[in-house]
């Protein structure tokens, strides 16, 4: 008999007015009963539906059947066979609008929690499993993966297990992509990416960091002078957008990149760090999706009071739903429907404001969304001495700009074949936000698997 | 792990470091940079490519200490290593074409002056290299520029070291005694090169100034080097870190350079302490 509740069981989390002033993990994972009292609410539908929300097809039912009767390591070998980054997707997946939106017991009542499944699932395997990851017999071809993000690692791993020889080349000093750069720690602690990473070095994979590709050297000399057979670009989307409006270049404003690079990656929360952050009374976040959830948490955490403007309302935001009510949580305002139109400085060239416009809701655009327009003559000033620009990014030019014959879209992404990651080089593939634009870790991930896959037949039809 | 073979010290604060760094050597130009952490913890810093030999793999470093993280470089030894090293970042100097050239440097700026002097000089450019420093002792790279440009004048602030005035007076003096330039090409100090650059105007000589801006990633991706150039804002680390002169906003970027003025003296006084102890 399934267990009926029409609730999720909790997750226990540090509380608001502890965890806004530390770093560590918010979100402290399910118990074993927990866990298996939670997997016991589903109802393992025939049709499945759940699994259709999964952009990388992880047998849910099957896996989540396994936890119910307590074999989490069957389990996880469950998930890992859709999924090589299961600790990282269930702790970041944005998974109500994924598979817990397509979950039967979200008709009447909350879905079963599927991520916080997935990454009990995950945290106990790493937790207990003492298995060394096999070396796998070599082939003899050679790969080669640029960038550290999830779709790198994941088609990286991927052909190593097949028993290609593959490098993967990061322009940082670590690897990770995002998940080390962009992503704090209190919601994805760096441990766990570097465990993921360290289980790769295990099973061969070489990983080159503090090379550009495009200025140490260009993926025609990979292939020609270095010679590998074929090139992954996983290169993800990292350069910031700013509004360009006036006051945008005074001391205080940083893109969003750059405050959460000089706090994740850089660590400067830490009292002994060498890389400094500002330390402000005020911060105020331009935009809604996780970037500025991100950015204003960190600022929460160094001490600031923080107010985050999204030109539309609250049912738009882009953000996890789980981070914005965190967010609220720990005492950050939102401001909804306000668009910054100045900000102003004082005469050492220190941010002092932050001059908004009111917005109503208009006609619906190309996305459906009812467009924000300006309300004429509803300007007002929030007092603020530091503002982060969170407004998304695009893919980083040098790539495309340093490879001929590599096809982009107008706005940067390359363009790739939906399936195989095939772009208009021959042996070329890519994938995740270097094709896509800023998006998601699971869709980066499937991408670096379906390229792996295509990489795979590729070299094995060319051996022939 | 960047292996330094040579290390030597060009006056009290400026120190020379050859590096083993063949893909950076081998890829590098005039005009490029290069980012290193000194170690494990350490922050990220830019530093002009000074020289290079592609044969050898190496690339040497100038650099100033000025702050925490130059003076943690500078306790390191031969034979020691610096954590990382990425490049080369940046674009190279455009030299084609160029047939007659005056190089602006002042102060350690002329460290990241010498690459490209070398370079015009090596193609056959005629070159005149100015270069200021505050005093004689603070004096670096004089043989250097003496051998790589045809004309080298020399000047510092208190008149010890050639003439005593301003690099802008010594390139004035240039100009009106007739010389003409297909293009100035500017390094060092924030305030001196706002300077040259409002002179040449004056003259309407195209000018190139060599941009610092604080850098963390140097790869386009956080903007915390971002100028205002011609209205328009670029970043210094994939657009730079060269821009024409005249459209330089020289006041907002002294601005932006002073953003960290408190917090870095912190560090570097908490630095000194450290080595003084290990010294004790
Ligand atoms: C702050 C923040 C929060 C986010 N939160 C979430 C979330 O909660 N859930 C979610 O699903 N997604 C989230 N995302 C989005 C998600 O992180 C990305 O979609 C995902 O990381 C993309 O993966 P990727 O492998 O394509 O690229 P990235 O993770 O961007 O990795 C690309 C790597 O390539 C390197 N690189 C770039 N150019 C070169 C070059 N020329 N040579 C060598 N290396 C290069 C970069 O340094 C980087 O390490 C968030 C993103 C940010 C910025
Ligand atoms: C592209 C580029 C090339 C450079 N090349 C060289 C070089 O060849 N040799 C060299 O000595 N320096 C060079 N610099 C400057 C060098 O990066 C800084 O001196 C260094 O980052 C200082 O680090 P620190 O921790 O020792 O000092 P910090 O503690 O960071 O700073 C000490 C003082 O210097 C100021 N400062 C910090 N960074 C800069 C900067 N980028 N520009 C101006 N003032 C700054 C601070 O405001 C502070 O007053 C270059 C900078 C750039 C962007
Ligand atoms: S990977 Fe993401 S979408 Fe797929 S089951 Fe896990 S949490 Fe849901
Ligand atoms: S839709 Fe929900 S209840 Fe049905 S199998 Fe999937 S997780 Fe279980
Ligand atoms: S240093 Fe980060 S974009 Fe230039």
């Amino acid at each position: 008999m399934p267990n009926m509740s029409l609730k999720k069981n909790e997750m226990p989390s540090q509380s608001p007015d502890v965890r806004r002033s530390n770093f560590k993990e918010v979100a402290l994972g399910y118990t074993e009963e927990q866990a298996i009292d939670e997997a016991q609410r589903c109802l393992h539908c025939k049709n499945k539906p759940c699994v259709g929300g999964c952009p990388v097809h992880i047998d849910i039912p099957a896996f989540i059947k396994e936890v119910a009767e307590g074999n989490f390591e069957k389990a996880y070998e469950i998930i890992s066979e859709s999924s090589s980054l299961p600790a990282v997707c269930g702790r970041v997946c944005p998974q109500e609008t994924q598979c817990e939106q397509k979950c039967v017991r979200g008709i009447k009542g909350e879905p079963v929690a599927i991520g916080r499944l997935e990454r009990f699932v995950a945290d106990y395997h790493n937790a207990h499993s003492t298995e060394k990851a096999k070396t796998p017999a070599k082939n003899g071809h050679r790969v080669a993966v640029i960038g550290s993000g999830p779709a790198g690692l994941t088609c990286a791993g991927d052909l190593a297990k097949k028993g290609y020889d593959v490098t993967v080349f990061e322009a940082l000093h670590l690897a990770g992509g995002v998940l080390v750069y962009g992503i704090p720690e209190f919601r994805l602690p760096k441990s766990i990416v570097q465990k993921e990473i360290d289980t790769l070095k295990e099973i061969g994979v070489k990983i080159e960091t503090n090379v550009v590709v495009g200025k140490t050297f260009s993926i025609d000399e990979l292939l020609d002078e270095y010679k590998f057979e074929a090139v992954f670009i996983g290169s993800g989307a990292g350069l910031p957008k700013f509004m360009n409006i006036k006051g945008e270049n005074l001391k205080g404003v940083y893109s969003a990149n750059e405050f959460l690079t000089r706090i994740n990656l850089m660590k400067a929360y830490k009292p002994d760090s060498s890389t400094p952050v500002q330390q402000s009374k005020h911060v105020s976040v331009v935009g809604g999706g996780n970037v500025a959830m991100d950015a204003a948490r960190c600022a929460r955490r160094l001490g600031a009071e923080v107010t985050v403007v999204y030109r539309r309302t609250e049912a738009e935001l882009p953000a996890r739903r789980e981070e914005v009510e965190h967010a609220m949580e720990e005492g950050i305002e939102f401001k909804f429907l306000t668009n910054p139109v100045e900000i102003t400085g004082d005469e050492k060239g220190w941010v002092n404001g932050l001059i908004c416009r009111q917005m109503e809701l208009g006609e619906p655009d190309e996305s459906g969304r009812r467009r924000p327009v300006p309300v004429e003559g509803s300007d007002f000033k929030i007092d603020t001495d530091c503002v982060i620009m969170a407004l998304g990014t695009s893919p980083n030019p040098l790539i495309k700009s340093t490879t001929k014959g590599l096809e982009t879209q107008k706005w940067g992404g390359i363009i790739a074949d939906e399936e195989t990651g095939l772009t208009s080089r021959e042996g070329v593939y890519a994938g995740g936000d270097a094709v896509t634009g800023a998006a998601t870790v699971i869709l980066a991930m499937g991408a670096g698997k379906n390229a792996a896959a295509a990489i795979d037949e590729y070299l094995q039809n060319k051996g022939e | 792990m960047y292996k330094i073979l040579e290390k030597r010290e060009l006056n009290p604060t400026v120190t020379l470091m050859v590096v083993d760094a063949p893909l950076v050597a081998k890829k590098g130009e005039p005009g490029q940079f290069i980012i290193l952490r000194v170690d494990e913890e350490g922050e990220r810093i830019p530093l002009t490519i000074a020289d290079y030999d592609r044969e050898k793999g190496t690339v040497t470093i100038i650099f100033q200490v000025v702050g925490a993280t130059t003076e943690k470089l500078n306790h390191l030894n031969e034979g020691d290593y610096i954590h990382d090293f990425v490049g080369p970042l940046g674009r190279a100097t455009k030299t084609e074409g160029l047939k007659k050239v005056a190089v602006v440097g002042g102060g350690v700026g002329c460290a990241i002056a010498f690459p490209v002097t070398k370079k015009l000089h090596e193609q056959g450019c005629e070159v005149h290299a100015i270069a200021g420093f505050r005093s004689k002792d603070l004096v670096i790279l004089e043989d250097e520029f003496e051998k790589n440009s045809t004309k080298f004048v020399r000047v510092s602030d208190d008149g010890t070291w050639g003439d005593k005035g301003l690099v802008t007076d010594a390139l004035r003096k240039l100009i009106e005694s007739g010389e003409t330039y297909d293009e100035v090409i500017t390094i060092g100090p924030l305030i001196m090169m706002k300077f040259v650059c409002a002179l040449t105007k004056e003259y309407g000589i195209k000018t190139v100034a060599s941009m610092n801006p604080i850098m963390v990633d140097g790869t386009g991706m956080c903007g915390g080097c971002r100028l205002t150039v011609g209205g328009e804002t670029k970043f210094a680390c994939v657009d730079g870190p060269e821009f024409d002169g005249h459209e330089i906003d020289f006041d907002e970027a002294m601005a932006r350079s002073a953003t960290y003025k408190d917090f870095e003296r912190h560090a570097y006084e908490e630095t000194c302490n450290l080595f003084k102890a290990e010294v004790k």
